[in-house]
This record gives C-alpha cells, structure tokens and sequence, in this order.
C-alpha cells in the first residue's frame, strides 16, 4: 500500500482512536456452557440463555473474568469493581435485544500500550461484553441494503469480548498498525485469545478525525467499522482523513456517524447517523451481582503475568543495541527465549540475532537448543564457517538435531586453516601475475574485478569452504 | 383433606395417584367452564405421571414428599414442550425447549403436574383480567375478580382444580389473590427460590412462590422448591429451605409491629377500607393472645414504595420484553424489513397493560429521565432497606394487610390503572426490598368475602412468618 | 418512544397512555421530590458479589427442536425480513 495512497497534506494532522474487539480463549460461552467455538454448523451451540429464550438467565463465565482482568493488567489499567449492564437496542442477531456489557463502571480503566516505536497510547477502558451471532444477507450481492432477506446464527451470540478503547492519541497509520500488531503481541503472550483477524476474534473500529497541525482540539470524528484486515484499516483511515480533509478544503465538515469500509470500493459508505442514533438507555443488569476483584486477585494476576513483548524486546536491545528490528522480529516470533540462552551460553549477540531473524524457520525452529546455536555462531565468528555454511549446518541442526561441529564435518566443512588457506593464496598469485598487477596497481573498479578473480578461484579450490572475507584480507594483505 | 395427607395416602399405598387425579379432572371438568383458571390442563400428560408414582409405590419407591400431589403452573413458567404463553398473544403456542428449575423441583418430589394457569399478560396486573386468552373468574363468587396476576393459580387451588399452585410474585401477585381467594399465599426471600425458567416481568423483583389451601401445605411446597439454583446467579448460596418441622412453635415471645402506614388509621395511606382494618386488628389480638407482644410502628418509606415500584418494575420489564421480536420463536406479523416486522409483531402481540408498561419502563430509563426516576427509585430502595432493618431491630415480624379491600368485581378498575396499581401498595415493599411475606385468611369483610392479612419478616425469616402464619391459622379456625 | 420499544401506536392509544403515563408520573412527584443526596442505588435486594460458573461445557439445545419454534427458518438458520440499519 506504500506510495499508491493519497497521505494528508502537511497542514493536517490525523487523530485516530481504535476500539478493538477481542474474543477470549474460553472454552464455554460468557453466560452458558455453550462451546466457544469458530466454525461450528449454524445454531448448534446454543441454549436457553444464548438464544434469549423467555425465562433463561445468564451466570458469568469466572475464566472468562479472570482473561479480562489479565489483559487489563497487561495494559497497565487499574482493576476495578465493577458490574454489568444492558445496552437495549433491537438488532435480529442480538438474541435478548440488548447487549450485556459494561458502561459506567468497566472492569480495566487508564492504561497504556507502549509501540516497538517506544510511541506510548493511552488505554480509557477495557471492559467486558458479550458478543452478538452473525447475520447473513441473502440476494442482493449479500450487501445489507439490497438483500432479499436474511440469515440469522447464534452461535457466536454470548462469546465472551473485550472491548479495549484507546485514547484518541493515535497519529500516523502507521502508529495504528503497529498498536494492532502490539495488541495481538501482548494477547498471544498472555494467552487469553487467539487474535486472529480473519477468523473475526480481533476486530478493529476507528474513529477518525482531522486538525490542523499544532492544534488541540478534538473534531467531528466518524467510527469506521467493517474493518477486516490491519491492511483495510490502514486503507480506511487514509481514505477517511482525506475525505475529512476535502470537507474542511470546501468549507464544509464531517457530521459524527458511523461508516462502514467497503473493501472492494477502497472508500467508506456513511451509517446510521448520530441524529437518529438509539438511546440504549443502559440500566444495571439485574440477573448478575458486581464484580469486586480483592487487592489480593490482583496481586496474583500480576505475579502469573509473562513477559511483555515490550520487555521482551527492551531485553534483547541491551544484549544487541544495533538490532533493534531484529530484536522485534524475534520477539514477535516467540523466539526471543532461545536467543537469550545462546548469548548466555556464549554467543556474539549482534551476529545471533541478524541470524535468527534470517535463517531460522518460524515453525521448526523450536528443535534447535541454546548450545548448539551458541556453538554455531561461535565457530562463524571464528572464521571456521562461512555464512554459507553456517546457514546450512543451521537447517541441518533445525531438521535433524546434533551438534553443529559432527555436523559441519560431515558435510565435508573441514576447517581450513589460515596457513592452508595463506599457501594457496600464495600459489595463485605466482600462477596469475598479470592479474595480481592488475589488483595491486589498478583503479578501484580494477582491484575490485581482480579480487572477484582471485576470491573464485580460490572458492573453484576449495569447493566453497573458504571464508570470502579472509581471502579478501590476505589479498589486501600481501598487495601490502 | 390437606396435600399433605393426600401425599402421606398415596406413598403408603392406600390411595391410588390415578384415582386421586382423576377427582380433580372431573372437578376441572365440571367446573373450568366457569372460572377459566388454566390455559392448558395437561391432563394426558398428569395421567402417565400419575401412573409411573404408583407405579413407584408398588415396586417399593418412595415417589417423594408430593406424592401424587396435583400442582399446577402459572403458564410464566417454562415446561418444556408445553405451550408457555404469559397468557400473551406473542408467545401463543411457544413450547419451550427446557423446563424452569422449579418445574423439575416439583415433578422430582413426585407432583403431578396437572396445567398452567391463567396470568395477567406477562404477569402485569392485580386481576388476572389483562389475559389475552379472557379473564379468570374468583370461584368463591363468579362476578368477582381472582386478584392477580397469578389469578389462575389462586382460582385453580380454590376451585379444588389443584391442591397446590406455584405463581410468581413480582409486586403481590402471589398474596393479592390468595387473599382475594381465601388462600395462603407466600413471596419467599429474593434468591430463596430459582428464577431460571420464570419468564422475567421485573428481574429484581420477582419470586416464585407457593398457593395452598393451609399453611402447613404452602410451607411443604416451600421447601421443594426453595434452595440454590447454579442457573441463578441471584440464588441464595447453601440455602436449606426447612420451615416445616418449626412451623407449630408458635409466637410467643415475638415482638411484631402492625405498619401505621398501612393500618387504615392515622398516618396511613388512604383506601384501605375498614372491614379489613378491622381483620388485622383481630390478627393482631389473636397473636397476643398465642404470646406475642404486638404494637403500632411507622415505617414512613412504605408510602414511597408503590411509585418506585411503577418505575423500577417497568423499566426492568421494558428491557425483559425487548426480546418478542418475531425472530427466535412465538407470533410473527409479517412486513417488509425486520425493524417493521419487529414493530408490527409487538403492536399486535402485546395487550393494552403491556404496552403502557413498557412506554413507562422505556420513558423512566431514557437519556433525560434515568436519573429523575429510575435512578431516585433505586435509591427510594435502599432507603427503604435502611428503614426496615431499623425496626426489624425492635421487632421480629410485622403485620398489615395483604390487599385494601377484598375481591372486587370484574371490570370495576380496567379503566384506571392508577385505581389498579394502588391495590399493590401494602404488597410492594417485601419485593423491592427482597424480604419474605405471606398472606393468610383470617376472616371475611362486610361483603362476606375473605379477607388476608399479611406478616412480614427480614431477609431469610421464612420459618418465622410460617410460624405466625400457622398461629393466624389456628385462631381463625376457632373464630369460626 | 414507540419507536425505541419498536411498538406502533395507534393516535388514541398514545392520547390514552399519554394521559396515564402522566398520572403515574405526578404520582412518582413523591420520589421526584425526594432529597436522595448521598444514598447509594440499591439495584440488588439482596447485597452479593462475584457469582461464576466454572468454564466447563454443557450440552447445547437440539437445534430442530429449537428452530420448531421459529416463526422462519432456512438452512438451519433463522430467517428474516431484510435488515436496514446497522450491526454494533
Ligand atoms: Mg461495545
Ligand atoms: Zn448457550
């Protein structure tokens, strides 16, 4: 998406507050005990109290309270008491006709979530709620305005979310992808859902408004939903700031309402507006108590929290502080304990991780231990492998296991040794003087063609096991 | 002959369940025609569980303490695939798929479970007039009104349809016509009896309680059906409903208040006419004469409770009633869009009391009246909480009347619900407050019709009120 | 306020109830009237926290029994008229 989006002129500045909406990895329902499952046949997990039957009453879900309460911690929120209400507006897959949520009083309050960029943004809220079941339109191109009629599936209806609100602090696209990718980060490693976009249990709204540059205040903003992909919210964010921009170029301006992306049309479609918005007339719900987490819950929580992903990498960038991509790549990938333990067990961090990032497949990489690597990238420092070869006994280690020195022998990596590798320079030299002139005395385009010569022959010599580097030092070295 | 003796009989084989039912399917036969008590007997059904606890007697099984006991259901709980129709045109012909926790209660303790019975809609009314499927008639005196809303219960036990009724009490529907009917009717604590499978009217009002002709037998029912319920989150945790084996200790020694404010006198909210003033004056002397000490106590917050009741009770129902939308189950008036099907569905299936209630509830909980109404009535509530346990420092019970007047004629108060509302003050105050309170007869007023007068008691005092109940019972069987 | 409780009133319908709804109202001025300052609201009779049930499943419903009762139903879902407005 780089270079074909329109981005805002300089006098503007974009003010983006997301919502995300995460299901949590429970096994049951937040009210019944209903599977929590993706992609079940239509209406199958589903009881009296999911399906709203008359009389059925809902009894939370305690893991689903605790996985709320430890990514509130996560986040830095406070913990509070807190309780339960209704949301009442009529929608045919919401099964009671209101929502149970939080409002005035959510469990997480005042967080913050810290970027790989070491951009900071604010967290208001993260609260509890239940999810609705899904509705597919039937006829029409299944778009909702043009459909013939449509389906109704409650068994996503009562999934247990958090709603995670941040603070319109957010400024750049790219600052909103990269708060997303944080957010997933620290869900996957704390373990309370699957974050996966396409299957919906990550959902993204944006609401999104404009000022000038240098400005305060805070404008009309509109909510963006129907967001599908960290991609389409990039799309939709540019799109809708520019059009805010146009607006204001014209001598109009937005009016607050919600939006919808329409992916394939690459722009955003205007929704119900605030004017004629519902009045959800939230009351406490009166079929669950409060919850009140003791400071002792809390404490707990705190104690079982792993690692943050920011941790993780402010940990890898005190062991390599050249590497800072690297360090996020590999702690995006879970990888980051492994190259912890090799740098203790004695490896070159800098080179570990610029090898990690690069060689080690994601998905295998978990068969390599610390020693063997600390012992790979041990020998590549001492010039007794060459990248090449480092990268082969790397994968052979990764496939197969063993130690990286019977590995690289059986491979016919011999170590060649310095005095061995000094002789046959030498002997090259005496074979081709034109060519060693034309290295000594020649232009920097020459020197750098005859080094190419030499390097080759000696690599034909040596069927690849020579170190480039170490030939290029004794050629510079005998030139003088 | 009691439900108890008629339950002794049947376990110990001298009578038959079979025989036993079918006496009251001839009663129904003859009689039903007139009264209108049941929306549905379930008279195939009563026979094969009639014949499975004789069944159980022969083989040596103890059926349980109901033994062949016919029960009926008001027809606001849910029996699974038996129409559950709140005497609604919406839900007509609805057959739940799962029974109410106190359903399976009863039917385990070896009841019969012999019809549901007529309601106000959605249990919304004092008179059991506001039925979509007609009125149901006091069979005590045929132009006169059963009280409601669990009219058809009250009018099925006094008709001899049943020996025992559960009806559901969310601002006297359970006293109020056991009153009116001459019956003992009891509201147990808030949490003592499952709500799961009662279709909600006010969520933090309501409670499932008993109808019997005397106290012991409402007590026996009592205790099937109370204790914790998993499906309730609002059920009362390690709760054993015992109230029988204490119900015959008497009063003595019991302080109990008569309430000034619903005494008819001085200080008291107009309407309570005086032949039932009187009653309760004879209640009172027949409770010092068995020990008790008895004198007047103000409870000012009483006279707030009726309009914090019409604000709190609506408000809940509004949102308990969103979900008849024509989408899951019951009526469907067909239209172009769902948001009209919606409408048209709940325009046509819903009666006039519904309606208005549901326009108040909507009103008292939208964005600029939350805080005038709703929110003041739940604070009138805990003033109210406050106040009571005050003088239940100073007294162990407290006595009133259960009703202003006795039964009153069909058609008199349809035109004016203020007229109608203004017949639950003395009942209100035990459900917004969650407190027990019975109603038992003690007499009749100057038009010869029963009279009720009403203890009650602090959270959990259920084996207390029982015991002045029974108290109340025996000095009006000597009065006679 | 039809509209937000989806009702469609007739005129005299709403003449009649706007009339009671006032009644009730001007009967409720005792509690409008109230000087509540520094009560809590009681939402709950009866004061109890922290209420769960253990993440553990229960058999869901049989969805032909369910779908029975379905005023429309196609391809084991339920059917509705077109939706206008939007999802939450
Ligand atoms: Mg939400
Ligand atoms: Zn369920």
């Amino acid at each position: 998406m780089i270079g074909h989006e329109p981005s805002l002129p300089d006098d503007w500045e974009l003010v983006v507050g997301l919502e995300v909406h995460v299901e949590l990895a429970t096994k049951t329902k937040l009210f019944c005990g209903c599977a929590n499952q993706f992609s079940s046949e239509p209406n199958t997990n589903v009881c009296p109290t999911c399906l709203g039957l008359p009389g059925s009453l809902p009894v939370l879900n305690g893991q689903a309270v605790a996985f709320a309460m430890t990514l509130g911690r996560a986040l830095g929120c406070e913990v509070r008491p807190s309780v339960m209400a209704r949301k009442n507006y009529f929608y045919p897959d919401m099964a009671k006709d209101f929502q149970t949520t939080q409002y005035d009083q959510p469990t997480n309050v005042d967080g913050e979530l810290r970027l790989a960029d070491g951009s900071v943004v604010g967290i208001e809220r993260a609260h509890i709620e239940e999810d609705a079941g899904k509705t597919s339109h039937v006829g029409g191109g299944g778009r909702i305005g043009d459909a013939n009629y449509s389906l109704v599936d409650y068994n996503r209806a009562g999934v247990p979310l958090v709603e995670i609100v941040s603070r319109p602090e957010i400024r750049s696209v790219e600052q909103a992808r990269a708060y997303v990718s944080e957010l997933r980060n620290i869900l996957l490693a704390i373990g309370v859902s699957d974050a996966r976009m396409e299957e919906g249990s990550l959902r993204v709204d944006a609401n999104v408004s404009v000022r000038p540059t240098g400005s305060q205040e805070l404008r009309t903003r509109c909510e963006i939903k129907n967001i599908n992909s960290i991609r389409s919210m990039g799309r939709a964010i540019e799109y809708e700031a520019k059009r805010h921009v146009d607006l204001y170029a014209s001598g109009e301006s937005p009016h607050q309402e919600t939006r919808h992306w329409d992916e394939d049309g690459g722009r955003t479609t205007p929704g119900r507006s605030k004017e004629d918005a519902e009045d959800y007339r939230y009351f406490q719900e009166p079929d669950l108590v409060p919850l009140v987490p003791t400071a002792e819950e809390v404490a707990a929580i705190d104690e079982q929290l792993p690692m943050l992903p920011a941790q993780r990498r402010h940990r890898l960038t005190q062991l390599a502080p050249n590497s800072a991509d690297a360090a996020t790549i590999v702690v995006e990938r879970g990888q980051d304990d492994l190259v912890v333990a090799a740098v203790a067990a004695g490896a070159d961090a800098e080179r570990l991780l610029t090898r990690v990032q690069n060689d080690l497949a994601v998905d295998d990489w978990t068969k390599v231990d610390a020693e063997g690597l600390a012992a790979l990238i041990g020998m590549e420092t001492a010039g007794e492998l060459t990248a090449t070869q480092t990268k082969q006994v790397l994968a052979e280690l990764v496939n197969h296991g063993g130690d990286p020195r019977t590995i690289a022998e059986a491979l016919g990596f011999e170590a060649m040794s310095d005095d061995a590798l000094a002789g046959l320079v030498d002997g090259l030299i005496a074979d081709h003087p034109d060519e060693w002139n034309r290295f000594v005395a020649g232009d920097e385009g020459e020197r750098r063609k005859m080094q190419g010569f030499f390097t080759g022959q000696i690599m034909k010599a040596t069927q690849g096991q020579a170190d480039g580097r170490a030939v290029a030092d004794l050629l510079n070295g005998r030139a003088g | 002959m009691t439900a108890l003796e008629l339950a002794a009989e049947v376990r110990s084989g001298q009578r038959r369940a079979v025989d036993v039912l079918e006496e009251y399917l001839t009663r129904i036969d003859t009689h039903e025609a007139s009264i209108h008590a049941f929306n549905e007997v379930t008279t195939d059904l009563a026979r094969q569980q009639a014949q499975a606890v004789d069944d159980d007697v022969q083989a040596g099984r103890d059926p349980g303490p109901l033994a062949g006991v016919p029960v009926a259901f008001k027809d606001n709980m849910c029996t699974r695939g038996i129409p559950t129709t709140c005497s609604s045109r919406i839900l007509e012909n609805w057959r739940p798929p799962y029974d109410a926790t106190v359903v399976q209660k009863v039917r385990a303790a070896g009841a019969i479970t012999i019809g549901k019975t007529n309601l106000d809609e959605f249990a919304m009314g004092s008179s059991t007039e506001n039925s979509a499927f007609g009125p149901t008639r006091n069979p005590l005196d045929l132009s006169r009104v059963p009280g409601g809303s669990s009219g058809g219960s009250a009018a099925a036990v006094a008709a001899g349809f049943a020996a025992l009724a559960l009806g559901s009490d969310t601002g006297g529907s359970i006293r109020q016509p056991a009153a009116f009917c001459g019956l003992v009717g009891m509201k147990p604590t808030y949490g003592a009896v499952s709500r799961y499978g009662l279709v909600a009217f006010g969520s933090s009002l309501d409670q499932i309680g008993p109808f019997a002709a005397n106290v012991a037998d409402a007590a026996a029912l009592y205790e099937v059906i109370g204790g914790h319920d998993p499906l309730d989150s609002t059920s009362i945790p390690d709760l054993a409903p015992t109230v029988l084996d204490s119900i015959d200790r008497g009063v003595e020694g019991l302080r109990i208040g008569i309430v000034r404010e619903l005494s008819g006198g001085a200080g008291s909210v107009e309407g309570i006419r005086s032949d039932v003033v009187d009653r309760v004056q004879a209640a009172a002397v027949a409770l010092e004469a068995a020990g008790a000490t008895v004198e007047e106590v103000s409870v000012p917050s009483t006279t707030l409770g009726l309009s914090a009741y019409y604000l709190v009770a609506p408000a809940e129902a509004s949102s308990n009633l969103s979900r008849y939308d024509g989408v899951r189950y019951g009526l469907r008036v067909d239209a172009a869009t769902t948001g009209e099907m919606n409408a048209a569905t709940r325009t046509e299936g819903f009666g006039t009391e519904v309606k208005r209630r549901i326009m108040l509830g909507t009103y008292a909980l939208s964005a600029g009246y939350y805080d005038a109404f709703y929110g003041k009535s739940l604070k009138v509530r805990t003033l109210m909480l406050q106040e009571f346990a005050a003088v239940y420092q100073r007294f162990d019970l407290l006595l009133t009347p259960t009703a202003p007047t006795t039964a009153f004629p069909l058609g008199e108060r349809t035109a004016d619900p203020m007229t109608m509302y203004v017949n639950d003050v003395c009942t209100i105050p035990s459900n917004l407050i969650g407190h027990p309170a019975i109603s038992v007869p003690f007499g009749v007023g100057h038009d010869g019709l029963p009279v009720g007068v009403q203890v009650l008691g602090p959270a959990l005092s259920e084996a207390l009120i029982f015991r002045a109940a029974a108290t109340l019972e025996a000095a009006a069987e000597m009065d006679r | 306020m039809a509209h937000l409780a989806r009702l469609a009133l007739t005129e005299a319908e709403i003449d009649a109830f706007t009339g009671q709804l006032g009644d009730i109202l001007d009967h409720a001025a005792d509690i409008e009237a109230l000087n509540v300052d520094g009560i809590e609201a009681t939402s709950h009779p009866l004061p109890r926290t922290n209420v769960f049930r253990e993440d553990t499943l229960r058999p869901s419903l049989d969805r032909d029994e369910v779908l029975s009762q379905a005023p429309a139903a196609e391809a084991g879902q339920f059917r509705v008229p077109p939706v206008l407005g939007e999802s939450q």
